[in-house]
């Protein structure tokens, strides 16, 4: 694990190169990314006839942008990745290395984030100029906002380490993937701000790990959480994290047994 | 010993079913499966430092035997040591102390300059930036890579590619060099070059190689002790001398005279021993004994403006050893 942990910076300076490599691919999938702007303007029109809640406008305006800005900064890709490269064989190549293959995936998708930030940070500059200042006020929850940032990364990297993992047992496991992106969609805060639940649905989704992947960072940078409430977020965030994490790594060693490239 | 195999096994289950739509649906149902014994019980051991052939046909085990050896691939039973660690359990002071090179599989990063796979070994490794250097400077030199260094790997020849994989493979030194099919698809100029280059990192850093070719050139240049494998099982493990002489005992002859070989020299030759005649020039295969006297009595009864005395080719002697194994 140290030795891993010593190879991470030059493994993020490498995943950063190729991150530039690709970058003409790389801005047109960040502008996929459109489903915020499209429920920003849904929701904005319907506020404007009444309020939803403490959801005007603005309020709107400002949780989609939110939205926005925490999936640009949490994208990843390695389900994908595991899935080519166990069917390919070419998974081979990080087993040889004397670091876990999970270091190197999340090495190359954590290294595309200083990428992700020449989207993001003019998005942000210019949210607060169009909306004035929105975000959160509290120092508290400002130091807090790259912590949970980096979970709601983590959380989505690490169950897609997962999904990608399972190709080890089955021929593919990326039918998988689009049911917990299924989920994901509805169930995080992506497309309906997790507060305008029924309050029976609103129990269960709050005990569920998708909120934590997009609607907590959300909610806590633009103000709709008190400062213990973040905090409580934060520490309920880290354990899924944590939970994730040894999930994945337990699923690696049993997966490795299955790794079955016979043959050249 | 740096490499002990004892009884080492791969079997697996593949699924089989036959074209059409009709076993497409009965497979919903029902999927047969057949047991594939890639590896069936194999033992050898290494010393530090051997250069050993290893050799077989297509799906004989080969590549899986190696894959077992440098932790890829859990074997269903048997032992297997490697540089003192059981390849499985895959230690980091294992595979640092490893490599496997396969000649169908590259690590380079496609679309960057081979410099920064160098870089990115380097952080893998951690090799400190002394050393780091010194090891990439000796493989530039060797292996000619300057004028490569800067280009994107996608630009590169195979050739050139593998100059590149090779120094990649080499750059923490591993004492264990695992090379599979390392020339395939390069041509005899760079096969050449590849196998000087191999026979010097082994010469000079003492590493042990184990290498897997079906061009027997590199397999004769390289590897003085062969194992053979045939359907997951040993067939021969010993000098590459005594394979041949063992399995094949006979010498070929070619001999070109000034005129066409006269009655009494063919009667002398024998009807057996001839293989074909050509105009003035003639093939024979003699037995090892009867060499000597042979060659003598052509040259004193005959104007030979020529004469080659060989091996049998390694493709048809393996051939036969795998024929009297089917056998």
């Amino acid at each position: 694990m140290m030795r891993g942990l010593r190879a991470f910076p030059g493994l993020l300076r490498v995943g950063f190169v190729s991150a530039l490599a690709y970058r003409a691919e790389f801005l047109v999938w960040m502008l996929a990314y459109t489903m915020p702007l499209i429920m920003l303007a849904l929701w904005t029109a319907v506020a404007a006839e009444a309020p939803l809640g403490r959801f005007g406008e603005r309020e709107f305006s400002a949780y989609f942008i939110g939205t926005l800005l925490v999936r640009l900064s949490s994208g990843a890709w390695v389900a994908w990745d595991l899935n080519f490269e166990v069917r390919q064989g070419t998974l081979q190549r990080r087993l040889l290395w004397p670091i876990h293959a999970l270091l190197t995936f999340l090495a190359e998708n954590l290294a595309a984030l200083p990428m992700r930030a020449v989207m993001s940070v003019p998005i942000a500059i210019a949210t607060t100029l169009w909306l004035g200042p929105v975000w959160v006020k509290d120092p508290v929850q400002i130091a807090i906002i790259p912590l949970t940032l980096l979970g709601a990364f983590l959380l989505t990297f690490l169950p897609m380490a997962m999904i990608g993992t399972l190709s080890l047992f089955w021929e593919s496991s990326l039918s998988l993937y689009d049911l917990w992106l299924a989920l994901y969609t509805v169930l995080s805060g992506y497309v309906v701000p997790l507060e305008l639940f029924p309050p029976q649905l609103k129990a269960a989704v709050h005990a569920l790990p998708f909120r934590f992947m997009l609607a907590v960072p959300v909610e806590n940078m633009v103000g709709l959480m008190t400062r213990e409430q973040a905090l409580i977020a934060l520490f309920w965030q880290w354990v899924y994290v944590l939970g994730f994490a040894v999930g994945a790594a337990g699923l690696w060693r049993v997966g490795l047994r299955r790794f079955a490239a016979y043959g050249g | 010993m740096v490499i002990e195999v004892d009884g080492l096994m791969k079997h697996y289950r593949v699924h089989e079913r036959p074209p059409g739509i009709a076993a497409a649906l009965r497979s919903l149902i029902s999927r047969p499966t057949r047991l594939v014994k890639a590896v069936d019980g194999i033992s050898f051991k290494i010393a530090e430092a051997e250069r050993v052939g290893f050799l077989g046909p297509n799906g004989a085990g080969k590549t899986t035997t190696l894959k077992m050896l440098s932790g890829l691939l859990l074997p269903t039973a048997g032992q297997a040591h490697v540089a003192g660690y059981v390849p499985f359990q895959r230690k980091p002071e294992f595979l640092s102390s490893i490599m496997l090179v396969a000649g169908q599989k590259q690590q380079l990063l496609w679309d960057l300059p081979p410099a920064e796979t160098f870089e990115m070994n380097r952080a893998i490794y951690g090799l400190d930036k002394a050393q780091f250097k010194q090891t990439l400077d000796e493989l530039v030199e060797v292996l000619q890579l300057t004028p490569l260094l800067q280009k994107p790997v996608r630009q590169l020849s195979l050739g050139e590619r593998m100059k590149c994989e090779l120094a990649a493979a080499l750059l923490h030194r591993p004492r264990v060099l695992f090379l599979d099919e390392p020339t395939i698809g390069l041509d005899v100029t760079m096969q050449a070059a590849v196998r000087d280059f191999i026979r010097r990192y082994n010469e000079q850093h003492g590493a042990t190689v184990i290498l897997t070719s079906h061009y027997m050139e590199d397999v004769a240049a390289l590897c003085p002790r062969v194992i053979v494998i045939n359907d997951g099982r040993l067939v021969w493990d010993g000098a590459l001398d005594e394979l041949v002489r063992s399995t094949r005992p006979e010498k070929l002859i070619t001999v070109k005279l000034d005129q066409p070989a006269s009655p009494e020299l063919l009667a002398l030759i024998g009807e057996k021993r001839l293989i074909s005649q050509s105009g003035v020039q003639l093939k024979l295969q003699v037995p090892q004994p009867e060499l000597q006297p042979l060659v003598s009595g052509l040259l004193s009864r005959a104007a030979v403006v020529d004469l080659t005395v060989e091996d049998p080719p390694l493709e048809e002697v393996l051939a036969d050893l795998f024929a009297e194994h089917a056998s």
